[in-house]
């Protein structure tokens, strides 16, 4: 069974119908892309999963229970968190009141100082900065500290919204080497990225969204292979 | 006037200024409060205050409470009004257009002042003496005991709402919510729940003021919200809108404005140049003397 099933879902912005019948599986243990143009709804898709949007018809399944319609607390509460577009770091709190926010959830106070200096660990840049505002960070702390921030609530599952956006190709390599890694001490997952060449070459599989819908779905590296995905999204 | 009996009388009113002054800095950190969260300005929020005066009121006449008591039970209850105000209300509405929920705003303040006056009568009631009051003199200036109070009172829970602000988990919840309401949601906070504690507080600190009032100036009537409630909106808005400190400084230098003018002046140009004053700094500082340019939410 999967962990998480995202079951022909359609939700609308007012007026808009911006998802159009999607269904995504996420496996346990797996890294799952979305791909697609600006638009095609993948932001709206992790947003619905996390409860900020409520779908008008279909269910989303996580570990077999539906949550579809159910507050954000509450799924955030049954291990999925989210790294949204964009960051959305508290830019006038401190590193540190951040990642407590992260943890927010929780009250094991013991183990919530263990899980920070595991993101310390793995974001060296952030122990060093941990009193600075998180608005001074630049761009790639700010996104470790969204990832960090994340991982703070010790997620089943952690969806991810275009991480690479707006860093430099090095910085780049070093985010999708932590999402590896991330997954590889078993957090399961959702990638969505712009970036379709590193994502499907770290992912298991992936899913092509156009305008609300699937339009191809199947293994990471077929799809990287496949002549349809190098023309569209791969630059030849 | 020679010059030192014009530096005491200038001590004077400064000792008027900030007694008044802190009045409207407590309520003027509902509005804020409210403001930063959910960015309404909740017009009824001066008559919040209005029935703090009154949940004073009946609790040291008809249940002899002395003033701490009744302190605590004005909060406690103006509290809880704020926050069925709030679900009953707002919360609706949240996601309507602004305007929907200004107007609704508008709507709930005539009735609590119409209701007010259907329920206690619009006759202003004599409020009771709490404690002895007795006048101290230092070097020429007076201050009073009902002074002294005012000053002790606002002070302490302008400390309370800092540390519970600053250090608390639910202070941080609110700080996050007002920054950014999903993000928020993203971490696991229950909006609705920040939300309705925010109204709770903000209510609780404008009742405060409502008692410290009729204390001060022995009347409550259900109207005496209107014109406090006005200025400490103005008080807000000329501390930086959203910003804590600013809202216990403008609420200050408002009250110090006004005890000046009378004071120097008269008493009938108080409010036209304290407005006037307020207008020529946010000219200078549009966002407040202490605000932040604030991300506009979408
Ligand atoms: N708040 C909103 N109100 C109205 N329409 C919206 C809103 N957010 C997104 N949309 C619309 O929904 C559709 C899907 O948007 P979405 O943000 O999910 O795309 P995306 O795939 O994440 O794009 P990008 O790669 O640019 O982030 C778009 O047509 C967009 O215009
Ligand atoms: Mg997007």
């Amino acid at each position: 069974m999967a962990m998480l099933k995202v079951d022909d879902i359609n939700v609308y912005y007012g007026a808009i119908h911006a998802l159009k019948g999607i269904s995504v599986e996420v496996n346990q243990g797996e890294i799952v892309t979305l791909i697609g143009a600006n638009g095609a709804g993948k932001s709206t898709t992790l947003r619905t999963i996390s409860g900020l949007l409520k779908p008008k018809t279909g269910q989303i399944m996580f570990e077999g229970k539906n949550i579809a319609g159910m507050a954000a607390q509450n799924i955030v509460k049954l291990g999925i968190s989210q790294v949204p577009e964009g960051r959305r770091v508290f830019a006038h709190m401190s590193v540190l009141e951040n990642l407590d926010l992260g943890a927010y959830l929780r009250s094991d106070t013991k183990e919530i100082k263990a899980d920070m200096d595991m993101v310390f660990g793995r974001f060296p840049r952030l122990a060093e900065r941990r009193g600075q505002l998180a608005g001074t960070l630049s761009g790639g702390e700010q996104q470790m500290l969204a990832m960090g921030r994340a991982l703070m609530s010790r997620p089943r599952i952690l969806l991810l919204d275009e991480p690479s956006m707006g860093l430099a190709p090095l910085l780049v390599k070093e985010i999708f080497s932590i999402v590896k890694d991330i997954n590889e001490t078993g957090t399961t997952i959702l990638l969505v990225e712009q970036n379709a060449h590193m994502a499907l070459s770290i992912a298991n599989k992936a899913y092509v969204l156009e305008t609300g819908r699937v339009i191809l779905s199947g293994d990471a590296k077929e799809l990287a292979a496949s002549e349809e995905i190098r023309k569209a999204y791969l630059g030849g | 006037m020679d010059s030192s009996s014009l530096i005491v009388q200038f001590g004077q009113q400064l000792i008027n200024g900030i007694s008044l002054g802190s009045i409207y800095a407590l309520i003027a950190l509902g509005y804020t409060m409210i403001y930063g969260i959910i960015r309404l300005i909740n017009f009824a929020h001066g008559d919040i205050y209005m029935v703090g005066a009154y949940a004073g009121f009946f609790a040291t006449t008809m249940f002899k409470f002395s003033f701490i008591p009744a302190l605590i039970f004005s909060m406690a209850a103006a509290g809880v009004i704020g926050m069925v105000i709030e679900r009953v209300a707002y919360r609706p509405l949240r996601n309507a257009p602004k305007i929907a929920i200004l107007i609704t705003a508008i709507g709930v303040s005539l009735f609590l002042e119409y209701g007010g006056m259907l329920l206690v009568s619009p006759q202003p009631r004599t409020f009771p003496v709490l404690f002895e009051s007795e006048v101290y003199n230092i070097g020429g200036m007076v201050i009073n005991s009902q002074q002294v109070v005012i000053l002790v009172v606002s002070l302490l829970l302008m400390v309370i709402l800092t540390y519970v602000v600053n250090k608390t988990k639910m202070g941080k919840a609110m700080r996050a919510v007002s920054f950014d309401t999903e993000a928020a949601q993203l971490m696991g906070i229950d909006v609705d729940k920040v939300i309705s504690f925010t109204f709770g507080i903000g209510s609780a600190l404008a009742a405060a003021a409502g008692v410290l009032v009729g204390i001060y100036y022995n009347s409550i009537d259900p109207l005496m919200g209107i014109m406090p409630g006005l200025k400490a909106f103005v008080a807000a808005v000329l501390g930086g809108i959203g910003s804590l400190p600013g809202a216990m400084l403008g609420g200050t230098i408002l009250g110090i404005i006004e005890a000046l003018v009378s004071g120097f002046w008269s008493s009938t140009f108080r409010d036209a140049v304290a407005f006037a004053i307020l207008i020529i700094i946010l000219l200078w500082k549009p966002a407040g003397l202490l605000g932040k340019n604030i991300r506009e939410k979408v």
